[in-house]
């Protein structure tokens, strides 16, 4: 109990002064993400924002055969820049990125308009660039639009009434709470937090097994008469400590970070306040000592610093597996998946983000699984470092 | 007292240890001599209990190492070959962090430290952190650590590897005044002239075997030559490249 102290206290101090463990545990790791994510978040939902509100600007192509139609869409406040082109020249101008849209009204459309028969348009635009497909989808909607009004028209001029054409009414009713719709976004945070968490243990894991090993400190430390066990745990308590310095951090810069972006505006809310970010700790607490017996284990194995480094940037993608896993075959949360370490600790976050009702049962499955899986680990490691082997 | 009985060691096809037995007395310096490779290390590492013999024993003070190693150890200060220090911490904080985890209560660890400051003239960069200090600043600070909870024996695995001339002259001081004090020394070295300069017995050791076992006197009496290298290249048969 007393070597284990001496050993946590030791390594805690020793990398407190080390500036490649401070940036990667208390900076980079809890920093990059809720950054990273803020920024990204807030440019996707600036953009749908912005994108309706812009008037949509539309390159026409013998806007003279079609004066009711042009009409239509100046009234709808499509922005028309009127430009003579053939069929080929306005591929052209959309394949080179002169027009985004352009609508080509050939010469025959007054003649089969008048005729009511389907007169033709062309829209040109590129599927493959996302940004003038949406566009485009625009511009196919108010032309849709303007087909069927003038499809009721002609039925009402017949003395039809325009109803018998519209045999169903589609009402849609969006159950999605705003909360709800904020996790498809939020979904990929617990992959950040998770990610801090691990990072923050990252370089103490190498420095308190290779970079002993590497610095020629191993071999006096093993002459020591004291248990191998308590020397590795209390490196692994050491691991763990600034682990949960780096998801606390990390917490809370999500919760910072998530104060300047603008979900209202698309009418969704991110249920992350400092409770849910302290509920969130609690989850994720027991997945430390799992991620630090992890590392220290791999670490253990290998001999120098670069070695262990190219071993742990692996090891630090096993639990992003799960979580990829989860949301290619959207999983919810269900008892059976708790047994599953990351993942279970991304459901119960995902569930605490949509304002789902947790089972209790579930938070201590989940936690049990995880210190179940970091007992057996720390056995493991333990037997590792009582090896002749490891002298190396 | 130190004591090899018999011991050997397999790693897959190479014998690196057989049938090696030896003492180190108290009050003595021992030099256990031999080429790169020829089985020291091993020899060493069995004594203070990182590696266990396939057959034989090894004693300090007559305890077991093996049996009660905790206890044999507490007897034992030991300065393995790579003897690195935790370049975060200083000089102190080096030397405490063995002694605690030697169970050393905090109060006999300042009197120690200090202790060991004064004599091995580590004073002026004992609050200095290790990161830039010099082989022969490191070597103190090791030999410090080694001997932090005052053990009657020490071994050092070939502690003046790299060091400069002056830094194996304070080296050899101190290895002379720990035998004063009456512990035993035992220390390995592939360099002759060290051996012979400083041990009052030494063991030769070669494919894992022991060679010679005898003081310096002894062995060249005994090969009937004329001077020290001769004798020991004599011994070990001249195939072996001790320089």
């Amino acid at each position: 109990m007393r070597t284990l102290l001496v050993v946590f206290c030791k390594e805690f101090l020793e990398n407190l002064r080390d500036r490649r463990t401070l940036l990667s545990a208390l900076l980079f790791g809890p920093l990059f993400g809720p950054i990273l994510f803020g920024v990204m978040v807030s440019r996707m939902l600036e953009q749908s924002v912005v994108e309706s509100d812009v008037p949509l600007k539309v390159t026409i192509s013998g806007s003279g055969h079609a004066s009711g139609l042009t009409q239509y869409l100046k009234a709808r406040g499509v922005k028309l820049a009127e430009k003579e082109l053939s069929e080929n020249e306005a591929r052209a101008a959309v394949r080179g990125g002169t027009a985004q849209v352009v609508l080509l009204v050939p010469e025959e459309y007054p003649q089969l308009f008048s005729a009511a028969k389907p007169a033709p348009v062309l829209l040109f635009a590129d599927s493959a660039d996302s940004q003038t497909r949406k566009l485009a989808d625009r511009a196919r909607g108010i032309l849709g639009a303007y087909a069927s009004s003038i499809a009721q028209l002609r039925l009402e001029m017949r003395g039809v009434s325009p109803l018998l054409s519209l045999p169903l009414t589609v009402n849609e009713v969006d159950v999605a709470t705003p909360t709800g719709r904020a996790v498809v976004v939020l979904g990929f945070m617990t992959y950040f937090v998770l990610f801090a968490l691990l990072m923050g243990g990252l370089y103490l894991a190498i420095d308190s097994t290779a970079g002993e090993r590497e610095r020629g400190s191993l071999e006096a430390l093993l002459s020591l008469p004291v248990s191998r066990s308590a020397l590795v745990g209390g490196k692994i308590l050491a691991t763990c400590a600034y682990m949960c310095i780096s998801l606390a951090l990390s917490l809370t810069a999500f919760v910072c970070v998530f104060r300047f972006v603008p979900l209202e505006r698309v009418g969704m809310s991110a249920n992350l306040g400092f409770e849910t970010a302290l509920i969130f700790f609690a989850i994720c607490l027991p997945f430390v000592p799992l991620g630090a017996t992890l590392m220290t284990l791999v670490a253990s194995f290998t001999r120098t610093y670069r070695e262990a480094q190219t071993y742990l940037t692996t090891v630090l993608l096993v639990p992003t597996l799960p979580i990829a896993f989860a949301s290619i075959y959207s999983l919810k949360t269900k008892s059976s998946l708790m047994f599953i370490p990351s993942l279970s600790q991304h459901l119960l976050m995902t569930s605490v983000l949509k304002d789902e009702p947790i089972v209790l049962a579930d938070i201590l499955v989940s936690a049990a699984a995880s210190l179940g899986l970091a007992l057996v680990l720390f056995v493991l490691t333990a037997r590792h470092w009582r090896r002749e082997s490891m002298l190396g | 007292m130190i004591q090899a009985m018999s011991l050997s060691k397999r790693f897959g096809s190479i014998e690196a240890a057989r049938d090696v037995s030896f003492v180190a007395r108290d009050g003595e310096i021992t030099g256990l001599l031999g080429a790169n490779g020829a089985g020291k290390s091993t020899c060493l590492r069995m004594l203070y209990g990182v590696l266990a013999p396939d057959k034989g024993r090894a004693c300090i003070d007559g305890i077991d190492i093996r049996g009660e190693t905790s206890q044999a150890r507490a007897h034992l200060g030991v300065l393995p070959h790579a003897a690195g220090l935790y370049n975060n911490l200083t000089a102190r904080e080096n030397i405490r962090y063995f002694g605690s985890l030697h169970g050393m209560t905090a109060q006999r660890l300042t009197a120690r430290t200090a202790e060991l400051s004064r004599a091995l003239a580590m004073d002026e960069f004992i609050e200095r952190r290790a990161k830039g200090f010099s082989q022969g600043q490191r070597i103190k600070v090791a030999l410090a650590r080694a001997l932090v909870h005052d053990p009657g024996n020490i071994v050092l695995d070939e502690p003046t590897n790299g060091l400069d001339v002056m830094a194996i002259r304070n080296l050899r001081e101190m290895l002379l005044a720990l035998k004063g004090q009456g512990r035993c020394v035992l220390f390995s070295s592939h360099v002759m002239q060290e051996v012979a300069a400083l041990c009052d017995r030494v063991v030769i050791i070669g494919r894992g075997r022991v060679l010679a076992d005898a003081t310096v006197q002894a062995i060249r009496e005994r090969s009937g030559a004329a001077t020290l290298e001769e004798a020991f290249l004599q011994v070990l048969g001249d195939t072996e490249g001790v320089a």
